[in-house]
């Protein structure tokens, strides 16, 4: 009984640390399935239940984003002169706006189908792309870019183009404005303030 | 068809120069985003075409999104995607991409026939992809830079080299040579209401997204041209 019970922890134990060095194109496409086959499953997801899909999002996808990456390269050159409570909550409204638009796009998932593209990556890379195109009947595909990075054995993403534009960078003018204009801190006074606006109009239609 | 081309190029030219002397006036606001010097006359541009749309554009389009069934909406689209190869295909031979080219004659000629005039998109199901080729790539790939960002009402976000190449793609529009008047206005509105439809998903994202919706668009449109100029491979661009 003993012998059986810590071989199941061995192959658990196993199938964790395989995980952690899972490869980029194998850990998108396992995240991406996951994620569909809930929504797929999930009728409140599809009618917009905003709660369940932070949750979602939060327990599925996030650990696999890379933020501190993702903030420095939509706030750009000013990143540097913020300090590191800045820094934090930045970090934090960016992640909120991120979520709070994009997992909207999952209540609109239908039938459509994604297209992993043959992956390559030399080795000893510590950047790849993992290229992917959503198929819809009727409409055009679009491409969906994946761009990860290594760091501490754990491939993370820290951009996602979609249709050629970066969900991460299309923000830098956008930032590097409201820093010229209010400094680091009105960027953030910004940022929270579109999410508390994004809030309220998520809560209002949860009301009607 | 010359008469209307002309008078919209007319309207075109008028514009610019009412653009040129907005742009005068603009510059005293310290816009500093060199791919952007003309901010202050887009942005006015901006604010009459998205009232153009809130009344006019997206109420048809929402309509028509709402109204037509499915498999109709399909061949409207691939119908126009069909009137376009041939351009397509003319684009990838000048940008040097003959396989490309190839690929776009194969399709426009299965869809027009097999596909019964482009009504169903039986190539894109044989396995022919469909590329998104303009003149504005084609100039582009020539070595033609950017130039200035404009924003256009109807016409919508531009470069000054993809407004030009945009002149070249509307003189070879098989819709643009239709001969009565009527048919090729009508055509033209389908096509556009098409198009319109198309975008109405990303309309909510970019509300949602942005923090100033006019620079949202534009950098979009910068990247998503950049994109399509190097066929989706563009060089990273960071710090």
């Amino acid at each position: 009984m003993i012998k059986h019970l810590s071989a199941i922890f061995l192959a658990a134990l196993l199938s964790f640390s395989a995980h952690a060095t899972e490869a980029p194109d194998a850990l998108v496409k396992r995240v991406s399935g996951e994620v569909l086959d809930i929504v797929r499953q999930d009728k409140d997801i599809r009618n917009g239940d905003i709660q369940k899909i932070v949750a979602l999002v939060d327990a599925k996808v996030l650990p696999h984003f890379n933020f501190q990456r993702m903030t420095s390269l939509a706030v750009g050159r000013d990143w540097r002169s913020a300090s590191a409570a800045q820094k934090t909550r930045l970090q934090s409204e960016f992640k909120m706006l991120l979520v709070r638009t994009y997992a909207n796009a999952l209540t609109s998932y239908s039938n459509q189908r994604i297209v992993f593209r043959p992956f390559r990556m030399r080795d000893g890379e510590t950047e790849a792309v993992v290229r992917s195109e959503v198929v819809q009947p009727g409409a055009q595909s679009v491409q969906i870019d994946y761009w990860l990075e290594l760091a501490d054995g754990q491939w993370k993403v820290f951009d996602v183009v979609v249709a050629g534009i970066s969900l991460v960078t299309n923000y830098r003018e956008q930032f590097a404005r409201e820093v010229r204009d209010g400094g680091i801190d009105g960027l953030i006074a910004s940022l929270a303030a579109k999410n508390k606006s994004l809030e309220v109009a998520a809560n209002n239609r949860t009301a009607r | 068809m010359t008469k209307l081309t002309g008078s919209s190029i007319r309207r075109l030219v008028s514009l610019l120069a009412l653009g040129g002397a907005l742009v005068v006036t603009g510059q005293a606001g310290a816009q500093d985003n060199p791919r952007d010097p003309y901010e202050g006359f887009n942005r006015t541009m901006y604010s009459v075409n998205e009232a153009l749309d809130k009344y006019a554009a997206r109420p048809v389009a929402q309509a028509y999104d709402a109204g037509v069934p499915l498999p109709v909406k399909a061949s409207v689209g691939n119908f126009f995607g069909n009137v376009g190869e041939l351009w397509i295909g003319a684009n990838s031979a000048m940008q040097g991409k003959p396989r490309d080219a190839g690929t776009g004659f194969a399709r426009l000629f299965i869809n027009s026939t097999v596909g019964i005039f482009g009504l169903f998109d039986v190539a894109s199901e044989m396995g022919l992809e469909r590329f998104n080729e303009d003149f504005g790539q084609t100039l582009a790939v020539w070595g033609v830079n950017d130039g200035p960002y404009l924003f256009l009402p109807v016409i919508g976000p531009r470069t000054s080299r993809d407004l030009a190449g945009w002149a070249v793609d509307s003189f070879a529009d098989p819709v643009s040579h239709i001969s009565p008047e009527s048919v090729r206005l009508g055509t033209s509105v389908v096509r556009f209401v098409d198009i319109r439809a198309g975008l109405l998903p990303a309309d909510k994202i970019i509300d949602e997204a942005a923090l100033d919706k006019y620079a949202y668009i534009r950098d979009a449109y910068l990247q998503r041209r950049n994109n399509l100029i190097h066929d989706g491979r563009p060089p990273r661009m960071d710090d």
